[in-house]
């Protein structure tokens, strides 16, 4: 069944308090999930209390400041600080997010700051994404040819290009399908909104040609149809894209080629 | 679910093929549709149908059954397609929770034994009803 209670080796604790406020004007408290798989304790929350006038206006910007000045062991990916990597892709405030475009003023109260849901986790926010990577790589996100390779471009009107507007930006962060149930409870079969949304990228692709071979592979209760349109996924994307949109339009194919 | 500890030495591609796509799944999720839409009028006339009966004994209510076939075609259909629309809701939601493969077979197997046997029990009622035992 389901597991609504966390093994005993996961119950989150308290950590350590680091109050580097020192009379700021500008105030916040940042309580981080820390897990560290050498030390065998369980995960704790610490908590940083800063001066918002040391840094930039960004979640980001606040966990580097931490790093950096006040303890070097938090751990989390970054890379490109504008939303165009999908690195710090986190779960900031009960919401998956990019921890580089959410601000912190955006937060009421103190600052909770969680890896991405139900996602193994190599050390503190970093989660584990070999699984869903492979998932990624099943789908061929590239463009499958049967005819020889032309000697130029392969064209595409301007119409079929707009058809792939919403798909293309997709950055691969995962904040969509760690935010979906369905892929909590069957995230080893079910393939998730993210990598949906990349599969319907390329049957949408007007110069792909083995698209009937891509919906043959979706066309499974688990990879295509554990989708409960349950709408968590648009709701959480930091790039405004819509996977559930995605989904239902392969769930369309689906019918149109019975 | 998979597991991802250090003794499973296969690849993760290997795990995310898995058993490879069943190619089912549109029949299922297209009669699920189906019968939900069939559901939206049949439901509106089965309410109407038992608040319009408010007050009445059992012999006014067999003598509407007999009375008129079209209401016990619209009860048959009402039965059938809601014990069919369940089966096939049911199973879903074993498949998403479920995670023992024995228990969720044997949970399918009962619900779906259940809901066909419930309809059969319903349909026959009706036909009983309306021909008059």
């Amino acid at each position: 069944m389901v597991e609504f209670n966390l093994p005993a080796n996961s119950k989150v604790g308290v950590g350590k308090t680091i109050n580097a406020a020192n009379g700021a004007k500008r105030v916040k408290t940042f309580k981080i999930y820390r897990w560290n798989p050498d030390d065998g304790q369980n995960p704790r929350v610490d908590t940083y209390v800063v001066d918002l006038d040391k840094f930039g206006p960004m979640i980001l910007d606040a966990i580097i400041y931490i790093k950096n000045t006040l303890d070097s062991t938090l751990t989390f990916r970054r890379s490109c600080r504008e939303g165009i990597c999908g690195s710090c892709a986190m779960n900031v405030d009960g919401m998956n997010t990019l921890a580089c475009l959410k601000a912190i003023d955006e937060v009421k109260g103190d600052v909770k700051i969680y890896p991405l849901p139900h996602m193994p986790v190599v050390k503190d926010l970093v989660p584990d994404l070999k699984h869903i990577y492979a998932q990624l790589a099943s789908v061929k996100p590239w463009l499958q040819t049967q005819s020889p390779a032309p000697s130029r471009e392969r064209l595409q009107s301007p119409e079929d290009r707009a058809k792939l507007d919403g798909l293309y930006e997709c950055i691969l962060c995962f904040c969509c399908s760690t935010s979906c149930p369905s892929y909590w409870w069957n995230g080893d079969r079910y393939l998730g909104p993210s990598i949906l949304l990349q599969a319907y990228r390329w049957i949408a692709d007007s110069r792909d040609e083995m698209t009937g071979e891509r919906l043959d592979a979706l066309e499974d209760p688990f990879r295509l149809y554990r989708c409960h349109t349950i709408m968590n996924c648009t709701k959480a994307c930091p790039k405004g894209l819509n996977p559930a949109k995605a989904i239902a339009e392969i769930k369309k194919l689906m019918v149109v080629r019975r | 679910m998979t597991t991802h500890s250090a003794k499973n030495l296969r690849s993760p591609l290997s795990e995310a093929r898995g058993l490879g796509s069943s190619k089912y799944g549109t029949e299922h999720w297209w009669h699920q549709r189906l019968t939900a839409i069939a559901l939206v009028p049949l439901t509106i006339w089965f309410v109407i149908a038992v608040i319009s009966h408010l007050g009445a004994d059992h012999a006014q209510f067999t003598a509407w059954l007999k009375g008129s076939p079209l209401s016990a075609i619209l009860l048959i259909l009402t039965a059938g397609v809601t014990f069919h629309h369940a089966q096939g809701g049911m199973q879903v939601v074993i498949e998403d929770y479920v995670h023992v493969e024995w228990q969720k077979l044997a949970g399918i197997i009962a619900v779906k034994f259940l809901c066909y046997a419930l309809a059969a029990a319903c349909i026959f009622a009706v036909l009983k009803i309306s021909f008059g035992a």
